[in-house]
């Protein structure tokens, strides 16, 4: 294991920083295409999973030319197992806020908006007393840009981008057809960067200290710091905030209880990997790590040997089965047939080949399902059963 | 001037517009891939995946209804990805699907079964997940039944109902495993604003949403030889009927119709028509009369624009929706029921039967005529008006079970008393047609002169456009309209109720000068209405309306006051148009209804 694989510790996002007002005033001094530029060479990815150039999103938006664009930011955190986006938002609000305000200046969006989590309105009275404080400076640097909350209703299904858009716009929040892509036709159909809490507050690290800073951490690919929600087996559940890059292995030396069966990666709709692969595991987007690298908008739960995978996967399914937004084919059937067909091999009902009808599924739903949520619900499934047959089974 | 950009369909390499879907591009190609969300009357939702196809370097598998085609783009319509996939997709489907086809209405066309079939999906090791839900059947309804075991969830009637009639009245609630298309608090579909025009039904693949139907109740009265069953046909079941039974859309099939009527048992075959030109003369002297009461004597009661009131889902559709806007609407019947009130008094009384003993059948290309004929008010003539009202669909069932081979059955003529017609009465069936027959009649009523439209073809009231308008200018009127003479008579039609709405904002905003108006509840008309064959699209409307226009063309009369039948009603029987027994049978009212 090369050093660059560790686990290495970061404080970025919560360090205590007051000076927001002038990483605005020293940022919207600045040309839209040299920020784009720095954004870019940070290479920062989309922290909400999916991980997206953060950079070209901006980038694609400012080209589009339209009077109207909006800035969304992403507080629907509804993944399981994650839970750092509110304490971002209660902590460091000001980091967000000026991480819209300065998109806005990028792509010429004059409105944004927070899509608060519903189970998050205990967030509100602080967040708005920080938007009115935030607005009213905006207004003293003459700064045109506006920040409302809309509460989400409590639909896991929100969180996806497009059926964010929708619910906004008081329909069903159902996935769109793609194309096209939001930095095209969003919300109201106008052009609209669509960011994550903690992508955001990534940008005020990047605005203020430069994008040197944040590529010098992680590794090749995976660059900068993330969050991680930090639950299960563990002695000290919690958010850390680490470097991209680390070896699994690594992971679970610092965080697990020393029974650690498997980690859970991603949350519900992420990868398990077990004890035997924790060497051969890296956290973070495409390319070679070590030998599998996951992507997460930072769910980390572990497992010690006292839990049934089986539980574990029932668990997961009954969550889809009933978040799945239901429209599409692959992802509504899928879930349910996943979900009963695991249940019907443990009592004998089905027979143990039946599981390879059901990973044959989790292929189908990958490839077809309308939406990134519907094509990775699977995930867990698929790696679950792959590496814990034995317990589904008996 | 649009580019076009080159793609690949299976190797071939062909041309095609951009902003072509890769479904439409296939087509072009003759390649045909299977779809069931998709209809053409509707917008894109991709949410059925089972038109999935493969694209060249892209990872996963792209709904071909909803993604557009890019230049280079390389399309596998038949990889083994997405032969299994596919077929995976459906054997999905049908695990949700109370797949109980033998004892389905749809049986035979359903389009979940036509995949299954195509597709050969013979081991369905899923689990059924129909017996895991509380399904009910909603059949409250004398027009509609909605069976949720067999909603595959494409949403077609959700897009319909919303699109098409802006109704709204179906919906998709909940989610996940629960997610199911349903109405307002999921109260019955007959408590609901629902028209119950039945465009659902005919935009609905599978057999979850059908008409109720009374084909055994009919066969039952046919066979009772104590009872006098006679029939009629609306305007529109002529050139739809073919379709159902091996003809192309827009064969008009009138004379093989009546035929197959007699050869099933009917006791009289007559024509829906002939009270259509009874309406023009019962609707035509009441725009007249309204006029006098708001130009001459301005009386603040009597409301223009005058609409029309043959469609019955418009009916229902005003009272839920604008129900202070009631007294716009004529007063006559729809032509089916001023046909029922007749078949059991004149009629009755002509034949020297009793009108107990009348059964009164009708074909329509409507769902809504079954609620219709169900109202309380339609029993003017002591007894139920209409006792059962089939679809053209259900006819063509009929006719199946009777083994008649229809296209080769010889044509023959309608009964007299009450099925003679002119063309006047046939354009009823598409949209526009009951404006031209009122304008052909009425223009001539007041001036003494025919319109002065070539071939009496009054074309700026035909055609597929939502909201047409037409003005006609009466100069030198007969004594008797003096104050008529310089109108402007302002004319607007409309069908769907999508466009039903647009004129109905116009009247409620005191914008709309119109003096009357023509309202159908169906896309193109009773043409194209929910009782009609399945499938409709655009281009069949467009060949049935084509039928229609021929159909009048080649008739030796063409204006409703020239039937001889209507003559010889009013002689023996009606004395005038809106005479008092006019008033008592031919003519109804109209109830409120609560607006969810």
């Amino acid at each position: 294991m090369t050093a660059s694989y560790q686990l290495k510790r970061a404080d970025f996002i919560f360090k205590n920083e007051n000076d927001w007002e002038q990483v605005l005033q020293k940022s919207i001094s600045r040309s839209p295409q040299d920020l784009i530029n720095e954004l870019i060479s940070s290479e920062l990815k989309g922290r909400g999973g999916a991980g997206f150039p953060t950079g070209l999103k901006w980038k694609l938006t400012a080209e589009v030319s339209d009077s109207v664009k909006y800035v969304i930011c992403n507080a629907d955190e509804g993944e399981p197992g994650t839970f750092k986006d509110r304490e971002i938002l209660s902590m460091v609000p000001y980091k967000v806020l000026t991480g819209m305000a300065v998109c806005a200046h990028v792509i010429g969006a004059k409105e944004g908006y927070i899509y608060l989590r519903g189970e998050y309105f205990f967030l509100l009275p602080e967040l708005n007393k920080s938007i009115r404080e935030f607005e009213y400076y905006c207004k003293e640097i003459n700064l045109d840009f506006t920040i409302r909350i809309f509460m989400g209703s409590g639909a896991y299904i929100c969180g996806e981008e497009t059926a964010l858009f929708e619910s906004m716009e008081g329909k069903r929040g159902e996935p769109r057809n793609k194309p096209p892509y939001p930095s095209n036709y969003g919300y109201m159909g106008k052009p609209t960067v669509i960011n994550n809490v903690e992508t955001l507050a990534h940008t005020f690290t990047i605005f203020k200290y430069g994008a040197k800073r944040f590529y010098d951490l992680g590794v090749q690919y995976s660059r900068g710091s993330k969050l991680f929600s930090v639950s299960g087996d563990t002695p000290k559940p919690g958010i850390y905030e680490l470097e991209l890059g680390m070896s699994l292995a690594d992971f679970v030396e610092e965080f697990g209880d020393g029974d650690t069966k498997a980690v859970q990666v991603g949350g519900a709709s992420g990868f398990l990997v077990p004890r035997k692969r924790f060497n051969e595991t890296a956290i973070g987007f495409q390319g070679k790590l070590v030998g599998i690298s996951l992507p997460t908008g930072g769910s980390m739960m572990l497992f010690n040997s006292s839990r049934s995978m089986f539980n574990v996967l029932d668990n997961y399914l009954e969550f889809f089965r009933e978040e799945s937004c239901g429209q599409c084919t692959p992802c509504r059937v899928g879930c349910q047939q996943l979900l009963k067909g695991i249940k019907a091999v443990k009592r004998g009902e089905k027979n143990a080949k039946y599981l390879d009808k059901l990973l044959r599924l989790t292929e189908t739903m990958k490839l077809t399902a309308k939406c990134g949520l519907g094509q990775s619900v699977a995930n867990s499934f698929s790696s679950i059963v792959e590496n814990f047959r034995e317990e589904m089974i008996y | 001037m649009t580019k076009n950009i080159k793609i690949s369909i299976n190797g071939i390499p062909i041309e095609v517009e951009q902003g072509t879907t890769i479904l439409d591009a296939a087509r072009q190609a003759g390649v045909i891939i299977p779809s069931l969300c998709y209809h053409k009357d509707l917008c894109i939702a991709g949410n059925c995946r089972v038109c999935v196809v493969e694209i060249a370097g892209q990872k996963r598998l792209a709904a071909a209804c909803a993604t557009p085609c890019e230049e280079e783009m390389e399309i596998l319509t038949n990889s083994l990805n997405v032969l299994h996939s596919r077929k995976q997709i459906i054997e999905l489907l049908l695990s949700e699907h109370n797949a109980d086809c033998t004892s389905c209405f749809k049986n035979g066309s359903c389009e979940l079964q036509k995949l299954a079939s195509d597709y050969k999906i013979l081991k369905q090791d899923f689990i059924r997940l129909v017996p895991f839900k509380n399904y009910t059947i909603d059949k409250f309804s004398p027009s509609i039944i909605k069976d949720d075991s067999k909603c595959i969830r494409c949403q077609r009637c959700v897009r319909t109902c919303a699109e098409l009639q802006g109704i709204n009245a179906l919906t998709v609630a909940y989610k996940g495993d629960q997610m199911k298309i349903t109405t307002f608090f999921e109260k019955p579909i007959n408590d609901v604003v629902c028209s119950t025009c039945g465009q659902c039904i005919n935009h609905c693949p599978t057999g979850a949403l059908v008409e109720r139907n009374y084909i055994e109740k009919v066969w039952d009265a046919i066979a009772d030889k104590s009872k006098h069953v006679i029939v009629q046909t609306a305007p529109a079941v002529r050139v739809g009927l073919g379709e159902e039974l091996g003809f192309g859309p827009g064969e008009r099939v009138t004379g093989k119709m009546v035929t197959a009527l007699k050869r099933l048992g009917f006791d009289a075959v007559m024509d829906t028509d002939f009270t259509a030109d009874l309406t023009i003369m019962e609707e035509g002297t009441e725009l007249l009369t309204r006029l006098k009461s708001v130009l001459v004597d301005h009386d603040p009661k009597v409301k223009l624009p005058m609409a029309t009131s043959c469609s019955p889902g418009w009916i229902k559709y005003i009272e839920h929706l604008f129900p202070d806007f009631l007294d716009h609407l004529s007063t006559c019947k729809s032509p089916q029921q001023m046909f029922g009130a007749l078949a059991k008094t004149y009629y009755a009384k002509a034949r020297n039967l009793d009108p107990e003993k009348i059964i009164s059948v009708s074909i329509m290309p409507c769902t809504a005529k079954k609620f219709e004929a169900a109202r309380p008010e339609m029993h003017d003539s002591g007894y139920r008006d209409v006792d059962y009202v089939l679809t053209t669909r259900e006819l063509a069932i009929m006719i199946k079970q009777a083994g008649l081979d229809f296209m080769k059955l010889d044509d023959s003529h309608f009964d007299r008393l009450m099925g003679e017609s002119t063309g006047a009465a046939v354009i009823f069936g598409a949209t526009g047609g009951v404006m031209e027959a009122a304008l052909r009649t009425v223009y001539e009523l007041v001036t003494g002169r025919e319109i002065p439209f070539k071939n009496l073809n009054i074309t700026p009231v035909r055609g597929m456009e939502g909201v047409k308008e037409a003005s006609v200018k009466i100069e030198n009127p007969l004594e008797e309209w003096t104050f008529l003479d310089g109108v402007e008579l302002k004319c607007a039609v409309a069908h769907g109720l999508v466009n039903a709405h647009k004129i109905m904002e116009l009247i409620r905003l005191g914008k709309a000068d119109y003096h009357f108006v023509e309202i159908m509840a169906c896309p193109g008309g009773c043409l194209g209405g929910g009782g009609q064959p399945i499938p409709t699209s655009p281009e069949i409307r467009k060949k049935r309306a084509e039928a229609i226009y021929a159909e009048d063309e080649g008739m030796p009369l063409r204006k409703s006051h020239q039937n001889p039948e209507i003559i010889k009603i009013y002689k023996d029987f009606l004395d005038h148009p809106l005479s008092e027994k006019s008033h008592h049978l031919l003519h109804t009212h109209y109830v409120a209804r609560e607006r969810f």
